[in-house]
């Protein structure tokens, strides 16, 4: 198929070929190479900051992230704002507001974005898939076609892009935060549906479910408690980087002027969306919130990668 | 060769076929009804009931999907509320200028991505290879609309090197014939038109370039360090051939099989791009004119637009896996 589907289906193959493992499991052969690379290391450490500085934020923070204290010494006419003082340690923005505030409180509304965004698209994508994927390993000719037309419509959601399909999903719903997350959530369904559908499949054709299948086991059992335990590795890879482009993607939708506007509940990307009225006057308004997802983004995509590569059997020699 | 394209074509039928009912699952979900897409907002209740029944809304589902799809099939997709011509006219007029900008971002991120992850591969685990790695990480964790902003900031606010808006310098006297400024230029002679579009072109290339940018360096740097470890590039070497030759001929033909079909992914990457970047340039292409579409909740544009885009989206796709075929001969095969 597609060069998008053959990226989802080489990731779900990771599973399949594990041979030679030694008496170790796959997960601890994985944590251990996980644990020598430098790269799954910093990532590990950026995403558990992120995760503290959320669950703290109301403790760091320290002003209300809406109280306009600094109002008068701001002027969008003549662009002046306090930049960094003592008060303030990265200055105030166009409407008088603590930054650094703003910022650590923003640092929820980021974190709730990706996480629900992320769980939606893999319960649903994993509904979907594993489904589909059970019906096409197990189930002979009926569950072929199951799975053929559950399928057929997936590909067809991975045909849109997947800003428009958020866009699409957003106009539905109207401007809110919750629209970004079920949006974004929205265009990972598929994504998740192939993987967990190929990395079953890679797995329904393994000894043990051989073995379990001679042994009568039951086919539903089979499913639940074999195949689909050991197929959830490289979902495990995509989640981490579906958080990373979750936060990305919603920055882009609040851009698009789809995001919410909650002034007590501030969000990274609409910081960032607001900043550009702001450009000439004041680029730290924009390089903040922007340094806040690159720096987040970058360390979810760094932990996802160097979990990629290990859970890679080509990769560990 | 034949039967794999008429098959892939066939294939075609189905996907546009739940495309098309997903849009008109869509549009009846819409807030207000389809109706909202043809009403202004301030419509009162008698126009609105009347314009349920022009359209047939009170008719069966399945007869009105039949219309809507006579409709899609002589591609009326409606008018656009807010400049009032027919959405395909306003696609036509705006596609050659994200086509231009599209085009431009793929020669850039092509040409320097592909180079410099062959370096980094050949240089494995040095600072150059480092560099190239952690570069295009940040090439793809960077909101690509923060990006412009920076670009336009710095090199055209702050430097002045380049326009920091539209296609054209406005008020110069430059003739149009296909829509592209660039060629326009160069097929009417006016080169310095040509010029200016393409200084235009810089920034938004630029910023629509990154993420396909780092992804064709990560993809070359990772298909040529395989291909490097491959049995016949040590035979190759080892039967003595000039290093060029095993370049050219044993590594860089095969390691570049997986980064011809990512370009093909890559596409609907570059269409959602576009979106924000030629919102951030107010480029006047497609991607402008949807995010408008997306404030003034113009709905035959928004409906219409992504139609298209993903129909061109799956034929790319197609014309991508063709390529691919012509590159690969054991593609052929199956």
């Amino acid at each position: 198929m597609s060069a998008k589907t053959d990226r989802i289906d080489r990731l779900a193959e990771l599973t399949a070929a594990r041979a030679d493992e030694g008496g170790h499991g796959l997960w601890y052969e994985a944590f251990k190479r996980l644990r020598r690379n430098p790269m799954a290391i910093a990532g590990a450490v950026i995403v558990l900051v992120f995760v503290l500085i959320a669950i703290l934020a109301r403790v760091l923070a320290p002003y209300e992230p809406d109280a306009q204290t600094w109002l008068g010494e701001t002027s969008t006419a003549t662009m002046t704002f306090p930049g960094a003082r003592a008060g303030n340690l990265l200055g105030v923005d166009h409407l008088g507001r603590d930054m650094l505030s703003r910022l650590l409180i923003g640092s929820q509304q980021s974190l709730l974005v990706g996480v629900v965004a992320t769980v939606l698209g893999f319960s649903a994508g994993a509904l979907l898939g594993g489904v589909s994927g059970a019906c096409l390993g197990l189930f002979g000719t009926a569950g072929r076609r199951v799975d053929a037309v559950l399928m057929r419509f997936n590909d067809m959601a991975l045909a849109v892009p997947s800003l428009l399909l958020a866009v699409s999903v957003a106009t539905l719903l109207g401007q809110s935060l919750i629209t970004v997350m079920i949006a974004v959530g929205v265009t990972q369904v598929p994504v998740f549906a192939r993987l967990l559908r190929g990395s079953m499949l890679a797995q329904s054709h393994s000894d043990y479910v051989m073995a379990s299948t001679a042994l009568g086991v039951r086919k539903s059992r089979i499913v639940l408690n074999h195949i689909l335990p050991n197929s959830l590795g490289p979902v495990l890879v995509q989640v981490t980087l579906s958080l990373a482009t979750a936060i990305i993607e919603a920055a882009g939708l609040s851009f698009l002027g789809l995001g919410g506007v909650d002034a007590a509940h501030p969000e990274w990307g609409f910081m960032l969306a607001e900043s550009q009225q702001y450009l000439s006057g004041a680029l730290r308004f924009a390089v903040y919130p922007a340094t806040a997802i690159i720096v987040t983004a970058l360390g979810f995509t760094l932990l996802g990668e160097a979990l990629r590569e290990a859970l890679d059997p080509k990769l560990r020699k | 060769m034949v039967r794999y394209i008429v098959r892939r074509l066939l294939q075609l039928i189905p996907t546009l076929f739940g495309l098309s009912l997903l849009l008109f699952a869509w549009l009846h979900s819409l807030p207000g009804g389809p109706e909202a897409a043809l009403l202004d907002v301030r419509a009162t209740a008698d126009t609105r009931a009347q314009v349920r029944r022009s359209l047939g809304l009170d008719e069966p589902l399945w007869i009105q999907y039949g219309r809507f799809m006579k409709r899609l099939a002589q591609l009326d997709l409606g008018d656009s509320f807010s400049t009032g011509t027919p959405v395909v006219e306003e696609f036509g007029r705006r596609f050659p200028a994200t086509v231009e900008l599209t085009v431009a971002a793929m020669i850039l991120a092509i040409g320097l991505g592909i180079p410099l992850g062959y370096l980094a591969a050949r240089r494995h685990g040095r600072l150059l290879d480092i560099l190239t790695v952690s570069g295009s990480l940040l090439g793809i964790c960077i909101p690509i609309f923060f990006l412009g902003f920076l670009l336009k900031a710095l090199l055209a606010v702050k430097l002045g090197w380049f326009p920091s808006l539209g296609r054209q310098t406005p008020g110069l006297d430059a003739t149009r014939v296909t829509g592209f400024y660039v060629l326009d230029g160069v097929l009417t002679r006016e080169f310095d038109a040509s010029w200016d579009a393409l200084k235009h072109l810089v920034l938004p290339g630029i910023a629509l370039a990154s993420i396909p940018f780092a992804i064709i360096v990560r993809m070359t740097r990772a298909s040529v360090l395989e291909v490097l470890g491959e049995d016949y590039v040590r035979t190759a070497e080892a039967k003595g051939l000039r290093e060029s030759t095993v370049r050219r001929r044993h590594v860089l033909r095969n390691a570049m099989l997986p980064v011809a079909t990512s370009i093909g992914l890559l596409t609907g990457g570059l269409l959602s791009g576009a979106v924000l970047t030629e919102t951030v340039f107010a480029f006047g292409g497609i991607g402008s004119f949807l995010a408008e579409a997306i404030s003034n909740r113009d709905y035959p544009v928004l409906m219409g637009f992504i139609m298209i885009i993903a129909v061109l989206y799956v034929l790319i796709n197609l014309a991508v896996d063709l390529s691919y075929s012509l590159l690969d001969p054991r593609v052929r095969v199956r």
